[in-house]
């Protein structure tokens, strides 16, 4: 049932978390000082380093373009998020996990009220577009640089996690989520996924889903079962594997 | 009364027919012939068994007797039927009359099982009564062609009217009623209906109503249709089960009185049982089989079993082979059968309507009572099912307000329409003003619709190159055939619950489906954990896609307790008559012992309140403080009301930490004392406007509305082309979406449909308004040194039910901090 019971068990330790001031989690993630935001962005404070996952920008207008007409305030929305955070932080750097674009058409299909606020966010830092499946070429003509992953610290950032054991390796792609019930009632929100060694980054886009990090797509990337960091509404609660649906 | 000397209406044929089974024609049937004939609309009003659905052919059987149909014609007559079964039903039994008197009339049904290629020859070749669902009629309204195949309508049916009129479903029925008429505009409407307590209300739905609907000096104009009455049958006898053994204090299963219910079906020949929820369903059969020593028929019905094991149920019911059946809502309309002698209520009824509905099931002759029992679960119960006895005894029906038509309803059909035919938005402004539910829609609205369903009705227009239909000069039609297949694919009114079939088996071997389960509760479990289902003990084994996989259990207990007391709230109706017969201490001596007891003590250590006096409580026990009162509103306004109270209390600085409610009470405890409130200050109905809205906004329910409005709206697809769209994944994306649109466009057309739903329906929040200006200076506060009588039921619920709306952070904050004191030491890591 309990972490200290399964490491008898020959798991090695389970991760360790300390409350941060901003209501999100500090802990160290193979070795690297890192902040677990309630944004659902990941926070490097010695290199000045935020990471966000899957973006998906002009999710809305794709379905639109299809018929169903989702509010096309999603672009808008997710810039407000990483605005905050970048307004709450000034990184020198920032770090997207790839999927950032829903399609290979949504840039062109963004306002160009949208463009200016990415364009303002790289004013005085590094954006980095790690390529992902819904965008393999990145932007094409928003700034930044396009890579297929980054070192950062003892971190490598990625789009797609890699199976069997990377140490340090970020990724997102997989939109983990969390189910937890207490009282009777079940809660399901984004989450991180971590052993301590590597880490799964919650999608951070306003239309994103999620996946349960109980599905089988998350099998072989942890070397113990991974706890979940789940997202509230302004603080992140740590929940071992055992208390998850 | 007809005169006798007046020639029949029935042309010889029918006459002889009558005559061969020694029977007569009713007198409602023949006042039916006569107002249908003439022309009019009509509402037949009959009690059950009183040969209603033949009143309602009549009309036209005869119509295509004297003119039989042109080869080609199309469908004479429309009936609809707010189940499939019925519908079915209806067609076998319509057959028969029609072979017998041999007519040259066709009778087929369609419903959402009819095979694709019945439904083909259907579109081709007519029958001259076609016999279908309401969800049918809004996909006719949909079809290219519909206006040439509708062209020769003369008569449409509605059955159960009184079931459907109240709800979204009726919205989008009356919707589809004004399009039949553009189609045909000599059809005449008739409606069938139960006994209602306001006829003129469903009078006016199913007539068209005039447009304008306000004269020039400034009249409102209306138009009701025809009303006929059946004669009542034999006042039903209805009786209150007082158990042998003491009054429960609390609980909502009745389980103390199974053994009382088994000598019930020992002594008659067919038993219907009705409860209240599917849970309870499951456990009252559950002890009913283990004393079942005689080995009776006995058979369990309810809407998450699989559909054939209800379908052998009903066979069975109808073939005379079962005792007793233990059956929720799903056998509160139907097929009518002979057999049941008895109906048990088992728990209070919490309505009146409802409760004689159900009476109804049994014994369909309409010289001989109807008999029932009604089986209070706890003492407020025993009240209810007196104050339930009362109301069929004076046959007075609580029913509910006239509704406004939904929009997002509105929003679906205005798609349809356009998947149907182009149309002129002025005349079909017009067409839908017509329709009851829709006769005071301001232009504006309507134009918003108009704009919600080409573009999605944002204020930032980004979507102007994505229209779903394409207006020119008030003329719209739909952008093209694909968005047209995909939106007749998701039509209907009823947004089904997220359910998950639960199957026998592992997920690699698949296995035998049981049945199916709502999705929240499965997804309270946990590998290994046991619960009850479909008459037996499962052990939950895991989830793979829709499916859950389970093993049986040899567990008599099940670890997981099925959560879900009363479905419905106590009618307001049946809430003033319990508060009568607790004001009026001379009748407490028609109450058994242990009642009155309750009473007196209740009487001694606090009050008794007058029927229109609210008392709260405020006591201490431990080291809370609790606050009960007892506003007798029903469950669900309680709930919003407890919400609400905790808001005001925190501001105070009282503290609260908890509540929980019941029917009639409600309770919040908090860490300081509550008794130097200002009572009237908290009650005030203030509360429903700010503090209302903020909560609203984060409330987990008003999402959950959302997501129906959404879909609804056709906002979010049930369905595409080759995929069919699981609940789970509908139900998050509406979450996400939801949380955008607040934020960036609050006044949005679908969060307005989503408050006008919460108010209305899911939080009560207009019987709250209700309740708190009825209790305006009526508040009796009462210090008490210790609990109360009275308020023992509501705090045996404690910690027993899930707490309403139980805040997200809590849950994730409970876990954390187990998680953190079992397993981790804090410690800076930084």
């Amino acid at each position: 049932m309990s972490t200290a019971a399964a490491r008898t068990d020959g798991w090695p330790p389970a991760p360790v978390f300390a409350r941060a001031d901003c209501g999100g989690l500090n802990m160290r993630l193979n070795g690297t000082r890192v902040v677990l935001r309630s944004s659902g962005a990941l926070w490097l404070p010695l290199t000045q380093t935020l990471a966000a996952g899957d973006l998906h920008f002009e999710k809305g207008s794709s379905y639109a373009a299809r018929g169903q007409m989702l509010p096309p305030y999603d672009t808008h929305e997710t810039l407000a998020r990483i605005e905050a955070e970048a307004a709450a932080l000034n990184p020198a750097t920032i770090v997207f996990l790839g999927d950032s674009f829903h399609d290979d058409q949504a840039e062109a299909r963004m306002d160009p009220e949208a463009a200016d606020r990415i364009a303002r966010l790289a004013d005085d830092r590094l954006l980095i577009w790690i390529a992902g499946n819904h965008d393999s070429d990145g932007p094409r003509g928003l700034p930044g640089e396009t890579m297929s992953n980054v070192g950062v610290e003892n971190l490598v950032f990625v789009h797609e996690p890699e199976p069997g054991r990377r140490r340090g390796q970020v990724a997102g792609h997989l939109h983990p989520c969390a189910r937890v019930s207490a009282f009777g009632r079940a809660v399901r929100a984004r989450c991180f996924a971590t052993d301590g060694e590597r880490m799964i980054l919650p999608a951070f886009g306003a239309f994103t889903g999620g996946l349960s990090v109980r599905d089988q797509a998350f099998d072989g990337l942890f070397i113990r079962p991974p706890t979940a960091a789940v997202i509230g509404r302004n603080r992140v609660h740590p929940v071992g594997w055992d208390q998850l649906l | 009364m007809s005169e006798p000397l007046k020639p029949s209406p029935l042309p010889p044929a029918f006459q002889a027919w009558f005559g061969a089974r020694g029977w007569q024609a009713r007198r409602h049937q023949l006042e039916m012939v006569d107002v249908v004939r003439g022309g009019q609309h009509a509402l037949l009003i009959a009690p059950t068994g009183g040969g209603k659905t033949l009143a309602g052919f009549l009309p036209s059987l005869i119509d295509l007797t004297e003119t039989p149909r042109p080869q080609n014609a199309g469908p004479h007559t429309l009936y609809i039927s707010p189940l499939k079964a019925l519908a079915v039903d209806v067609e076998r039994n319509l057959l028969a009359p029609v072979r017998e008197m041999g007519l040259p009339v066709t009778v087929e049904s369609r419903t959402g099982d009819t095979p694709v290629a019945k439904r083909q020859r259907q579109k081709e070749r007519p029958p001259a009564i076609l016999l279908t669902t309401p969800e049918q009629l809004a996909l006719f309204c949909a079809w290219e062609g519909a206006r040439a195949y509708f062209a020769d309508l003369s008569t449409v049916i509605i059955d159960e009217i009184h079931a459907i009129h109240g709800g979204k479903r009726g919205d989008l029925l009356n919707l589809g009623l004004a399009r039949l008429q553009s189609y045909a505009p000599g059809m005449r409407r008739i409606g069938l209906s139960a006994t209602v307590n306001d006829p003129d209300m469903i009078r006016r739905w199913l007539a068209p109503q005039p447009v304008p609907n306000i004269s020039e000096d400034g009249e409102v104009l209306e138009n009701l249709s025809a009303l006929v009455m059946g004669d009542p049958g034999a006042p039903p006898v209805v009786d209150v089960l007082y158990s042998r053994g003491d009054v429960p204090w609390s609980g909502w299963t009745a389980a103390h009185a199974t053994a009382e219910v088994y000598d019930v079906i020992r002594a008659n020949r067919t038993t219907l049982i009705f409860v209240n929820t599917r849970f309870q369903a499951e456990m009252a059969f559950q002890q009913l089989w283990e004393m079942n020593d005689d080995g009776l028929e006995i058979a369990l019905h309810h809407g998450s079993l699989a559909a054939e094991q209800r379908r052998k149920v009903e066979a069975a019911m109808a073939r005379g082979d079962l005792r007793a059946v233990v059956c929720t809502s799903t056998l509160d309309l139907g097929i009518d059968w002979g057999a049941v002698d008895m109906v048990v209520q088992l728990a209070a009824p919490k309505g009146s309507a409802r409760l004689i509905q159900r009476i109804g099931r049994a014994n369909h002759r309409m010289d001989e009572p109807s008999r029932a029992l009604l089986v209070p679960a706890h003492r407020f119960e025993v009240l209810e099912c007196r104050a339930a006895q009362g109301a069929v005894a004076a046959n007075d029906l609580d029913g509910e307000p006239e509704r406004i038509g939904a929009q997002d309803i509105l929003a679906q059909h205005v798609m349809g329409v356009a998947c149907g035919e182009p149309f002129h938005e002025d005349r079909l402004f017009a067409e839908i003003r017509s329709c009851a539910p829709y006769r005071d829609l301001p232009r504006e609205d309507f134009d918003r619709v108009i704009d919600f369903v080409s573009t999605g009705g944002y204020a930032l227009r980004a979507y102007d190159r994505f229209r779903r239909i394409v207006g020119k000069d008030g003329l719209w039609k739909v952008r093209d055939g694909h968005v047209a297949q995909r939106h007749r694919m998701n039509i209907g009114a009823i947004v089904d619950i997220p359910m998950i079939s639960i199957r026998v088996g592992s997920a690699k071997r698949g296995g035998r489906k049981v049945g199916e389960m709502e999705e929240s509760f499965i997804e309270q479990l946990a590998p290994g954990d046991t619960f009850r289902f479909a008459g037996q003990v499962w052990r939950f084994e895991g989830v793979e896609g829709m499916n859950a996989y389970v093993l049986p259990s040899p567990d008599p207990d099940p670890r997981v307790p099925s959560w879900g007391g009363s479905k419905f709230a106590l009618s307001t109706y049946l809430a003033a008559r319990v508060r009568r017969l607790i004001a009026d201490e001379d009748g407490w001596r028609h109450l058994p012992d242990d009642m009155q007891d309750w009473l007196h003590i209740q009487k001694q250590r606090s009050i008794i309140p007058s029927e229109d006096e609210m008392l709260v409580e405020t006591f201490r026990r431990g080291s809370r403080h609790y606050l009960v009162c007892y506003p007798f509103d029903g469950r669900i306004s309680h709930g919003t009301l407890c919400q609400l109270l905790a808001r005001r209390l925190e501001r105070a600085n009282k503290r609260p930490l908890g509540f929980t409610c019941n029917d009639y009470a409600l309770a919040i405890w908090a860490t300081r004392p509550l008794g130097d409130l200002d009572f009237d200050a908290l009650f005030e109905a203030d509360m429903l406007g700010d503090d209302l809205e903020a909560w609203l906004d984060e409330s987990v329910m008003m999402k959950r509305g959302f997501r129906q409005v959404a879909v609804l709206s056709g906002l979010i697809e049930k369905r595409f082309p080759g995929q069919e769209k699981s609940g789970r994944q509908v139900t998050f994306s509406t979450d996400l979406i939801y949380d955008v649109l607040r934020k960036h466009q609050p006044d949005h057309l679908l969060l307005r449909c989503a408050r006008a739903d919460a108010a209305s329906g899911q939080l009560d929040v207009a019987r709250l308004a209700r309740l708190l200006q009825r209790i305006r200076g009526r508040i009796t506060p009462v210090a008490l040194a210790r609990v109360s009588p009275f308020a023992v039921p509501v705090m045996l619920e404690i910690g027993r039910e899930p707490v309403f709306g139980a805040a997200m952070e809590d849950i994730l904050e409970e876990n954390a901090q187990e998680l953190i004191a079992e397993a981790m030491d804090m410690e800076d890591a930084a």
